[in-house]
């Protein structure tokens, strides 16, 4: 920097060194995102606006989604998706990361054995594929083949027991829970991280006030994490309005009983790419998908200027 | 991985064609195709029986993934180096490539008068007069059942609805078997062997077909909510928990002994061949009462056209000729139990369930599955929907009659029935 400042008469300004660098490193990743996300993101954008109308891609302004929000048959479609996604995510929030805040708060008890091997085994289902994890569970909750009729009668309960999956009462709070099932691991270890950052001196300041056990993880820990708690709930959220991948193994495509089943994610599938005799139609897949997009824009804009700006963070 | 795939094809089909023309006096045939496991059939059987009578012509089968065929085929087809023969989809993505002048028309092919107009229905313009694909085979539905189970519990092979639910109700009774090997989970179980299945009967095959297709009957006509009403029946008679047993759940328990009856597709029977220790016999589609026609759904699956810029047409309609006659049909139908000629000539199968399943073209009439052609071509898919709603009315989920109204509503929303 001494080099490139004024000298003292004003005579020489040393040119300052461009800096290239910075371009070329960022270059590569810049390009890779831009191709493989910015672009087809606007392509899927500008295709929602277009239809093919006498054989030829036409712009057609809105009327695509008019179409979806006003013919009966396609808003019955879109809302029943819209429905089942947001039961899908209310089960998430309700059972997935209470249970991941639980489990991390029982793994952050000092002296408790075995710690090690519960973190791995809980969290070991995120690192499955889901196409095993639906293939598993199809089989354990079979009728026919599966385990739970067998344990459930070893206990007296098979009268309890039905084909969840098969039923439309219960096949999306099933796939909701096998989804649960395999993901529980993601809140726990980000809060547990979370738990682990907490200062033993707050702590033991705690202790000495006389705050310990129930009062001390509410009073305490709780608001402490709360920021990682904030960032599993958007993480979920927008895990569960892109969620098609284990529908799609457990259900298939038509994401039955009778639709139960059936996110956004597989009607989408179904639209843009069609299924068996149905013909992929890529203006509507488009167009769903863009509301997709705008459904998961508002969830996170709705955390960032909202949310997260009201949830106190603590410096230690 | 496509791109390369595709490159290659390509390269080879270039190669072949100006080795083609170097031996001026062989003239080599290719024929695309799908159908990975033919091969061997083509290369050790079907060459060699043309290959011996026409002299001169030499024939080469080359198959692509059945997931890359369609887009591979319409590459080729537009650059130019697609094969002489091409393998036919049934229905309308064959019927786009003829009406992009891709396909050659066969109107005059000699051998095309082996076939039924149903026989050629998938490869037919919506007018009915032009043919463009030789039909190659078809699948047959019914009832395959295990003969062990009938001859122990003294049931014989049920003739009607009434002696069909007899027969079920005798299996529940004595509750050894699974009555009927059926589950509703994969909803398509529910729809093609089921509703397509027993169907035919109640809508009179052809006639009812086409009426729909010309507007003049509905959905919701007693024909078509009849087999419904029977499919509704059928619940009880399934396994435990059917409504979560996918399909290949059903194959096993049928297959494993512990079912009676497995409602059918003709495909099934060279894996049931290998799998099943017991006897197995079969039965088409009970009519309604003694004496009445009885009806099969014989549906069109493989077909083969002429590319249309072949430079050996002549050489390539021989072929397709030879394809066509009773000769063709006894090979391909022995080598590939369950996929069955579609030649008005029948043809002797040394297999005895295929032969059995055969037989009923004799004196039951055909049709093709009443979704497959011109009714699903918009939104929503009659077929789809055909699945969830058969699958509905089987769960209890919807009556007969709503399921009926929801099919022809969804119809009605965008097929007008030309005047």
């Amino acid at each position: 920097m001494s080099s490139a400042t004024l000298s003292e008469d004003g005579t020489t300004i040393a040119p300052r060194a461009r800096r290239w660098h910075i371009a070329v490193f960022l270059l590569p990743a810049f390009i890779v995102y831009t191709a493989v996300m910015i672009l087809p993101l606007i392509e899927t954008l500008r295709l929602s606006l277009f239809n093919t109308v006498d054989g030829h891609s036409t712009f057609v302004g809105f009327s695509n989604f008019g179409v979806l929000f006003g013919d009966a048959r396609w808003a019955h479609d879109f809302w029943n998706a819209l429905k089942n996604n947001t039961i899908f995510f209310a089960i998430h929030m309700l059972i997935q990361n209470p249970l991941g805040i639980a489990l991390a708060a029982m793994l952050s008890i000092p002296n408790l054995r075995l710690a090690p091997f519960y973190r791995t085994a809980i969290f070991l289902p995120t690192l499955l594929s889901f196409v095993i994890v639906g293939f598993i569970w199809k089989l354990i909750l079979s009728p026919i083949w599966g385990i739970t009729p067998f344990f459930m009668d070893l206990v007296g309960l098979k009268s309890f027991f039905s084909p969840w999956l098969g039923k439309p009462g219960s096949a999306l709070i099933a796939v909701s829970l096998i989804s649960v099932w395999q993901n529980v691991g993601i809140p726990m270890m980000l809060i547990y991280a979370a738990l682990l950052n907490i200062p033993d001196e707050v702590i033991e300041a705690a202790e000495c006030d006389g705050i310990t056990g129930w009062s001390q993880f509410w009073k305490i820990k709780l608001p402490l994490i709360l920021p990682a708690i904030g960032m599993v709930s958007i993480l979920t959220f927008v895990g569960n309005f892109n969620a098609f991948d284990l529908v799609y193994t457990v259900q298939g495509a038509l994401a039955g009983p009778d639709g139960a089943t059936d996110i956004l994610g597989t009607l989408l599938y179904r639209t843009f790419f069609g299924f068996q005799l149905q013909l992929g139609d890529r203006s509507m897949g488009a167009t769903i998908a863009t509301v997709m997009f705008l459904i998961i824009l508002a969830g996170v804009s709705l955390y960032l200027f909202i949310i997260q700006r009201r949830i106190r963070r603590y410096q230690f | 991985m496509t791109r390369t795939t595709l490159k290659g094809l390509l390269l080879a089909t270039s190669i072949l064609g100006s080795a083609g023309l170097a031996h001026a006096e062989d003239v080599t045939l290719t024929i695309d195709s799908w159908r990975n496991d033919d091969l061997s059939i083509w290369q050790e059987k079907l060459i060699p029986a043309f290959e011996a009578k026409n002299p001169g012509i030499k024939v080469k089968f080359a198959p692509t993934a059945p997931t890359e065929y369609d887009a591979a085929t319409d590459a080729k087809l537009a650059a130019g180096t697609a094969g002489d023969l091409i393998t036919c989809r049934p229905f309308d993505k064959s019927l786009a490539l003829y009406t992009r002048g891709d396909l050659a028309g066969l109107n005059d092919l000699s051998g095309m008068e082996n076939f039924s107009d149903v026989a050629k229905a998938a490869w037919t313009t919506d007018d009915g007069k032009t043919a463009f694909c030789v039909p190659m085979a078809s699948v047959i539905h019914g009832f395959i059942y295990n003969k062990d189970a009938f001859d122990k519990l003294g049931i014989a092979i049920p003739a009607t609805e009434a002696d069909f639910f007899a027969a079920l109700d005798k299996i529940k009774a004595d509750g050894t078997y699974i009555p009927l090997a059926m589950g509703t989970k994969d909803l398509w179980e529910a729809a093609t062997m089921g509703y397509q299945n027993i169907g035919p009967t109640y809508w009179k095959g052809e006639e009812g077909r086409a009426a729909l297709i010309k507007g003049e009957q509905k959905l919701t006509d007693a024909a078509w909510v009849e087999p419904y009403k029977v499919l509704a029946k059928w619940k009880d008679y399934l396994g435990d928990g059917f409504e979560a047993q996918t399909y290949p759940d059903s194959q096993n328990l049928f297959t494993l002994g512990r079912a009676a009856i497995y409602p059918a597709g003709s495909w099934e029977i060279g894996l049931f061949n290998s799998q099943a220790d017991f006897k197995m016999g079969a039965f088409p589609p009970p009519v309604k009462n003694a004496g009445d026609t009885c009806y099969i759904s014989d549906h069109n699956d493989i077909g083969v056209g002429l590319n249309a810029k072949s430079a050996h047409a002549e050489e390539a309609k021989k072929l397709l000729s030879w394809i066509a006659s009773p000769e063709f049909a006894e090979i391909y139908a022995n080598a590939l139990p369950g996929f069955f000629s579609l030649n008005s000539t029948p043809v002797k199968m040394a297999d005895p369930l295929a032969q059995e399943f055969v037989s009923w073209r004799e004196k039951c009439k055909p049709t093709i599955r009443s979704t497959y052609q011109i009714l699903s071509r918009g939104t929503p898919n009659l077929e789809n929907e055909t699945w969830v709603e058969s699958a509905n009315v089987i769960n209890g989920t919807d009556t007969p009659e709503a399921a009926a109204e929801k099919l022809q509503k969804g119809l009605d929303s965008w097929y007008k029935p030309a005047k």
